[in-house]
């Protein structure tokens, strides 16, 4: 069953130094329960706005958003259900723990405004407590507490009403790697336990693959890709969500007489099939470093640039045409900078060389 | 080996000891200038109420305590001090929350307006609710009458709550000004996460928002309460009247009765200690109800708060605030420039009654006025180009160099902030008359150590603020570049902080421009100031002519502010 439904949901700012600015453009997603969805995209992408109107912190300009089969925003009729009656838990970027009420406190806050009697709520504190690894700081105030605690704070006020759908905000973000990591885990963890639906905002594509069942790609407040991670970073959709997950390489070529002939080398071709259904003229070439090989006969001839030794792979650099290229590799052959080499691709994905958007507008975005 | 580390010690040592006696020069200047302009005038008063011809004698204090006219003047303090802090707390509050946290139009303008209050002079705004409200010439009160055809005044300024009303409308901006700015710097999150645990808006008012801005609302009522224990001007101008004093005005008139006799400045010397002990007290009864949080108000990501749609009060609380400020800022402007071109006091307010006269006489032909006017620029540039150098030296060697017993320096930086204005002239009459071989009385120079020493505190608290900004290293690396200290402290540290210093030089000049109690303490009769001037002028019943003189005192004050403003945009744009 669909628990999470956006229906052609778009969200206008208008802002006095920019204009109206659509954060959110036409969004239609429905995330299923139990499901773990993150979005993901870089800042300004509208994933945000797009979290805070599933909360309903920010009116739609239009569309619909429904829990279920209740409806939560619906623009035509002009309804809006605040955020307190969307039986919701959320953990934002900042904590947002309240630094007046202790760890108790804090944790009970939401049993207290559904006036649950002081026996059961403390029951329910202490077990969302032990789940979140918090028992015996109960009478602690959060400035006395890590960062790592403070989340944990965060996270057991999310889950002590034992919401259905859980909403969280780049929750790992203040954290420092190796807390991060564990939190992921303790997260998954939750979930399997209550089956929570968890939508999930991130710019970490780590985080987003290692948590999601499903996930979103976004990129100026359109939908690039909705995917299985794995789905996601095999068959990227487009250039862009390509270029997001994961290393990539770029390659830009012309294409005359069935070859394709990099940029800034006009008579050497690349020895790569054109697929039968790309009639342009100019391509980009998208691969990943592990998907090109370095070979000592054969292969695109051109010259090692720059070589870095990273402990269980090196890292190669050279030129085609006017393309720098990355290329990683676990079985070294000991080239050395300066040798001449073959490049050989065991997986490249066609792109068109033209694509909609301009850089412009997405550096418009961020300052928003 | 030994030779070598003996060789780096003294090193060590020689670098050591010059950073030490940099330090120590500016240590010893900075220490010099408080206890000669601050402390000393303190130990002054505490020795002449105490002491008589050096030896105790306590028959002085006692007896003034038990006058029951003293007691009423303290009494009396207390209550107007009580009302004002609680009502411009609430006040305050209410307007800081309606623009910082509703959905309500025009915030930006409500904003910079809501500030304008606190520039208004308070003596001359008690002297325009006078004009309107005085219980039988007020203009309000005279068209009530007219359209009620009894004798009853609406409302009678010349008494308690009139003060009470007068001082509020100045001073609720000290309330405004710390809220809204803890508002603004509030992570929203805060409020967001308590509306996803269910609570409605109202909730997240009672029992987020206000515990958060705990901390700056008891900020704001402590200066509103300090302000309004040691004011002077308001209960001056419409409680003299009717005869009812507050500790302040109690001080001058035993001074100014007795003619600036001995006996009467010891007598006001007691009072002062008195109401410095009530001043003391009072805070610390407020510190225990009002105890700041052990929290700070936390970072703010910028983020639209969530607004509170006000809906159907949209429209009637936008009314009301603009009525306020109307209430507050425009009739009493109105009615001084009004007044200030009558050709007699008491002509209704009509076209054909007004002249520019009166402007002219107190700019062109009255000797006093001008003098006043040339005074009160003489002193505010001095006193202010003065205060911004040392306070500046004095909060370099406070925050930078750190030294030992560097707290007797905070302290004694901080005391006048809670020393009235009246008790610190008195200390200063009692320093400079003679006392010490040196006696500046009636000379425009022990009015400059006066303002010297009550606005130190506001040049040390904002070039504190400017050189914590400028971080060590910055002076580290011009000392590795093998810049001496005092290079460094001119080649970088000075520039870094120059914007703060001349917003500090403004802070300090736009206030002693219309400063009224030390002045009217120790004036002579060649060193009036404007605002001595506009009160004597008053006080004599010339009515326009001292409506006149408080306009050109508003338009400099108006002027002032806008080159701040100008200064301090400026400064942010690059």
């Amino acid at each position: 069953m669909d628990q999470v439904i956006l229906k052609n949901v778009t969200k206008h700012f208008t802002t006095k130094a920019f204009g109206k600015v659509t954060a959110v453009n036409n969004v239609s997603l429905n995330i299923k329960e139990g499901e773990c969805f993150s979005f993901l995209g870089p800042s300004g992408c509208g994933k945000t706005t797009t979290l805070r109107l599933i909360a309903g912190f920010e009116d739609l300009s239009s569309g619909e958003i429904w829990f279920g089969d209740k409806p939560m925003s619906i623009k035509d009729k002009n309804y809006y259900l605040p955020p307190e009656d969307r039986g919701l838990g959320m953990v934002f970027q900042a904590f947002a723990v309240w630094p007046h009420l202790n760890v108790f406190e804090n944790v009970a806050f939401p049993l207290r405004i559904q006036r649950v009697n002081k026996t059961d709520m403390a029951a329910k504190v202490k077990e969302a407590l032990k789940h979140t690894n918090l028992s015996g700081l109960e009478e602690k105030f959060p400035s006395e507490l890590s960062g790592g605690q403070q989340q944990r704070i965060a996270l057991a006020r999310a889950i002590v009403t034992n919401p259905k759908i859980l909403l969280l905000d780049e929750p790992l973000s203040n954290l420092d790697p190796k807390l991060r990591e564990n939190m992921r885990f303790e997260i998954k963890d939750l979930q399997r336990r209550f089956n929570f639906t968890i939508v999930y905002v991130t710019h970490d594509q780590a985080e987003a693959m290692a948590l999601s069942d499903r996930m979103l790609v976004m990129d100026m407040g359109v939908i690039q890709q909705i995917d299985t991670p794995t789905d996601m970073y095999n068959n990227p959709s487009n250039r862009f969500v390509f270029g997001f997950l994961g290393l990539s390489n770029f390659l830009p070529v012309n294409l005359s007489d069935g070859r394709a002939y990099p940029y800034g080398s006009s008579s050497v071709g690349l020895n790569l099939e054109i697929p039968p259904d790309f009639s342009d003229d100019q391509a980009i070439l998208a691969t990943r470093p592990n998907e090109i090989h370095l070979v000592a006969e054969g292969g695109y001839r051109t010259r090692i640039k720059n070589r870095v030794f990273l402990g269980d792979s090196v890292e190669y650099r050279v030129d085609i045409g006017q393309a720098e290229i990355r290329i990683h590799t676990y079985e070294d052959k000991g080239f050395k900078v300066g040798d001449i080499c073959g490049v050989e691709f065991s997986k490249v994905t066609w792109y068109p060389a033209r694509e909609d958007g301009s850089d412009e507008e997405r550096e418009r975005r961020k300052i928003i | 080996m030994n030779a070598s580390l003996l060789g780096k010690r003294s090193d060590l040592d020689r670098m050591e000891g010059s950073r030490v006696n940099t330090g120590q020069i500016l240590m010893t200047i900075s220490t010099i200038i408080l206890v000669i302009t601050v402390a000393l005038p303190m130990i002054m008063i505490i020795y002449n109420v105490f002491f008589y011809e050096w030896s105790f004698d306590w028959q002085l204090f006692a007896t003034m305590l038990t006058d029951p006219d003293n007691l009423a003047a303290m009494w009396n303090t207390i209550k107007i001090s009580f009302f004002v802090t609680v009502l411009g707390t609430i006040v305050g509050l209410f307007f800081a929350w309606l623009i910082g946290r509703s959905d309500i139009p025009l915030k930006g303008l409500m904003k910079t307006l809501f500030v304008v209050p606190y520039m208004f002079p308070p003596f001359i705004a008690a002297m325009a609710w006078g004009l309107l409200l005085s219980p039988r010439s007020g203009y309000i009160n005279k068209i009530f009458m007219a359209i009620t055809g009894g004798s009853r005044p609406l409302f009678n300024i010349n008494s308690l709550a009139g003060i009470v009303f007068v001082e509020l409308c100045y001073y609720f901006p000290f309330v405004f000004i710390q809220v809204s700015s803890a508002l603004e710097r509030m992570d929203p999150t805060l409020e967001e996460s308590a509306r996803i645990a269910g609570a409605n808006q109202m909730t997240v008012i009672r029992k987020i928002t206000m515990p958060l801005v705990v901390p700056a609302i008891a900020a704001g009522a402590m200066l509103i309460l300090i302000s309004s224990l040691s004011h002077f001007g308001v209960p001056a101008i419409l409680g003299f009247s009717n005869h009812i004093f507050t500790l302040p005005t109690k001080i001058y008139e035993l001074i100014y009765r007795s003619a600036g006799s001995f006996e009467g400045i010891r007598q006001g010397a007691s009072l002062s200690v008195l109401l410095v002990v009530v001043v003391v007290l009072a805070l610390a009864i407020q510190q225990r109800i009002l105890r700041a949080g052990r929290y700070d108000i936390i970072r703010g990501k910028s983020m639209r708060p969530m607004l509170i749609k006000l809906r159907g009060f949209k429209i009637p609380l936008l009314v009301v605030s603009i009525l306020f400020l109307a209430f507050v800022v425009v009739l009493p402007l109105f009615i001084i420039f009004a007044v200030g071109c009558l050709k007699a006091y008491g002509l209704p307010l009509r076209l054909e009654n007004m002249t520019l006269n009166n402007f002219k006489y107190v700019l062109f032909n009255s000797k006093m006025a001008r003098d006043s006017i040339k005074n009160s620029f003489f002193l505010s540039i001095s006193s202010a180009v003065i205060t911004m150098f040392a306070g500046t030296m004095i909060a370099y060697v406070i925050v930078k160099l750190q030294p030992k017993g560097k707290g007797v320096l905070e302290v004694l930086g901080i005391l006048p902030y809670s020393i009235p204005g009246i008790v610190l002239a008195v200390g200063v009459i009692l320093t400079w008359s003679g006392a010490f071989g040196v006696n500046l009385y009636n000379t425009i120079w022990i009015i400059l150590i006066a303002y010297v020493a009550r606005y130190m505190a506001f040049s040390l608290k904002s070039a504190s603020a400017s050189l914590e900004q400028v971080h060590d290293s910055l002076e580290e690396a011009s000392r590795t570049c093998g810049a001496s200290h005092f290079e460094s402290l001119v080649d970088i540290t000075l520039p870094l902080i120059r914007p703060g210093m001349v917003a500090g030089f403004f802070l300090i000049f736009l206030p002693s421009m219309r400063e009224l109690t030390t002045s009217l303490l120790l004036y002579g009769p060649f060193t009036r100031t404007m605002g001595v001037a506009i009160y004597s002028i008053h006080e004599e019943g010339n009515t326009v002519q001292a409506c006149a003189l408080a306009g050109v005192a508003i338009l400099i004050i108006i002027a002032g502010e806008l080159l701040l403003r100008h200064i301090t945009r400026e400064r942010k744009g690059t």
